[in-house]
């Protein structure tokens, strides 16, 4: 597989939150707004790409049976680090990711990757690996943020601290539904419900 | 099994769909007797926006049109049913779309929705608007109304709840001050001259509707029963403020959505279980949720709550609760004999 494959898989083929369906939790919980997705994305690219190097730099050096346990403390150690550099310098998000800040420790698109690519690949392959994942991510957090922030609310947020913009539907009556857990539910059931489709058309293509 | 509704002989999905139609009829005349005009053009509304959204499905996904077998036609008039007379003309035509798009076309078209559909669309827009979805207007029927039916004008009030609002907020006594007298409160709640839904304010109309279907055999006794006496029974006993067995059970049949869901809303073919037994165990599920939304829950009205709760446990109800349960429970005490 070329290097250029090992980017670009993660972002539709093998895109975590609609084909491998993980890290769902914070996906369903941060989504409210554009902006919280976008910052949540970030946030666990960062994590991913850090651990992914550092997990494929000691590959060979940390043992198979504890190899759980030092792949928990190498990304425990990258979540601290975006949580206190978030805390420092991007406070109105960091108050609204809230708990989902520390609970990317135990994000399964992170461990995942870790246990299933960075301990088996070179460092330059994982770098790909964690940035087509992490941008995968991103843009999934993003799209549902930004469709349940429309219809929920009235308002597409691309903003923080002054930088960026907001768009506001004047007249629109805000479904306050899309902004509840059952509106993250509908969206992402209808976004994989679109995936499978793609899929689906995909198969047909190649198979004919 | 195959998908239902399971066809019996001499029984067609229209002619079976247009039955229910009618029999919805009196509830519809009713309504727009006590609310007017704005009544006629929210179920105009959101009729069309079923049959359009179904007909634009069935085109999309290349399917043989289904809009003249009734079945969008009868889920748009319910979700008028379950409207204030004074809402936005975008709340029933967002409520028909999700009941016709998300719920029913969604998982394979009439016989695969396993909510029913116009209940599932009326709680969605009741989460996403609930100002709008939770304003009542005052009915205002003609003069001739209250004639015909013996039936005085109610004190007015500056801001109109349905009875039920009334009873969760202010208590019972509130609710015969208002009314006058028991017997004028439930002549009121009878005949329909109260705030509420379109199809819920009238007991009586409601009653015609179900005696079609039930001598036309579409629907059978066993859900609206079970359903409607579990709501009595709890009510009676636990209802009350003065303690057990002073609940008023017959205001809690007659007001709110309760027979409009018993007998319309819970006995959809395809949500509900297939045996008696089955039926039954629906019923009372259904009514002890409804009993605890309306007794001890935020909300002053909890039948449709309760309905698609029930329609979601349909499956595991059949599972259990199959032709063979009786015989299963025989077989089990014998095996604990020997």
């Amino acid at each position: 597989m070329s290097h250029w494959k090992e980017f670009t898989k993660g972002i539709i083929k093998e895109n975590p939150t609609f084909v491998m369906m993980l890290g769902l939790c914070p996906t369903l919980a941060v989504s409210t707004k554009a902006i919280f997705g976008l910052g949540m994305g970030v946030a666990a690219t960062f994590v991913l790409l850090g651990s992914n190097i550092l997990i494929s730099l000691l590959r060979n050096i940390i043992p198979e049976k504890v190899r759980i346990p030092a792949y928990i403390v190498i990304i425990a150690t990258f979540v601290t680090i975006t949580d206190l550099l978030m805390a420092a310098y991007l406070p109105p998000l960091h108050e609204a990711l809230g708990i989902f800040i520390p609970l990317i420790v135990v994000n399964c698109i992170i461990l995942g990757r870790a246990e299933a690519f960075a301990s088996k690949n070179t460092i330059f392959d994982s770098i790909l690996d964690a940035l087509g994942v992490g941008l995968g991510f991103t843009l999934a957090l993003t799209l549902i943020g930004s469709i349940r922030e429309i219809l929920g609310a009235g308002t597409l947020t691309f903003e923080m601290l002054g930088v960026g913009f907001t768009l506001t539907l004047a007249k629109y009556k805000p479904m306050i539904i899309m902004i509840l857990p059952p509106g993250a539910f509908l969206t992402i059931g209808l976004l994989m419900a679109w995936f499978n489709q793609i899929k689906i058309n995909n198969a047909k293509k190649t198979s004919r | 099994m195959s998908g239902a509704p399971h066809i019996q002989q001499g029984d067609s999905i229209p002619k079976i769909m247009w039955t229910v139609v009618l029999s919805l009829v009196p509830a519809a005349i009713m309504a727009v007797i006590v609310f007017g005009i704005p009544a006629l053009n929210v179920m105009l509304i959101s009729i069309l926006s079923a049959v359009l959204t179904e007909s634009i499905i069935n085109f999309l996904v290349k399917r043989k049109q289904t809009i003249l077998d009734g079945s969008a036609f009868v889920t748009g008039l319910l979700v008028a049913f379950n409207m204030p007379a004074n809402v936005p003309f975008y709340v029933p035509a967002v409520a028909s779309f999700f009941a016709i798009a998300i719920v029913k076309m969604l998982f394979g078209g009439l016989g695969f929705n396993f909510l029913n559909p116009a209940l599932a669309g009326r709680v969605f827009v009741m989460f996403a608007w609930l100002p709008a979805m939770t304003t009542w207007v005052k009915p205002h029927p003609g003069q001739w109304f209250y004639s015909f039916f013996h039936l005085k004008p109610v004190a007015d009030a500056i801001t109109y709840a349905t009875p039920l609002n009334m009873i969760k907020m202010h208590g019972h006594q509130a609710l015969l001050t208002y009314f006058g007298s028991k017997s004028a409160l439930y002549a009121n709640l009878f005949i329909g001259n109260i705030g509420g839904s379109l199809g819920e304010v009238s007991a009586l109309a409601l009653l015609i509707g179900a005696v079609i279907l039930l001598v036309r055999k579409i629907i059978t006794l066993e859900i609206p029963l079970s359903y409607i006496l579990t709501v009595a029974l709890f009510t009676w006993i636990f209802g009350g403020k003065k303690g057990l067995f002073t609940g008023d059970w017959l205001f809690h049949i007659l007001s709110g959505g309760l027979l409009l869901g018993a007998f319309f809303m819970a006995t959809d073919m395809v949500t509900s279980p297939i045996t008696s037994l089955g039926q039954i165990v629906f019923g009372i599920g259904a009514g002890l949720m409804t009993f605890i939304i309306r007794i001890y829950g935020g909300y002053p009205e909890g039948v449709s709550f309760s309905i698609l709760f029930m329609n979601a446990l349909t499956p595991i109800i059949d599972r259990y609760f199959d032709s063979r349960f009786v015989f299963r429970m025989i077989m089990k005490k014998k095996m604990k004999i020997k």
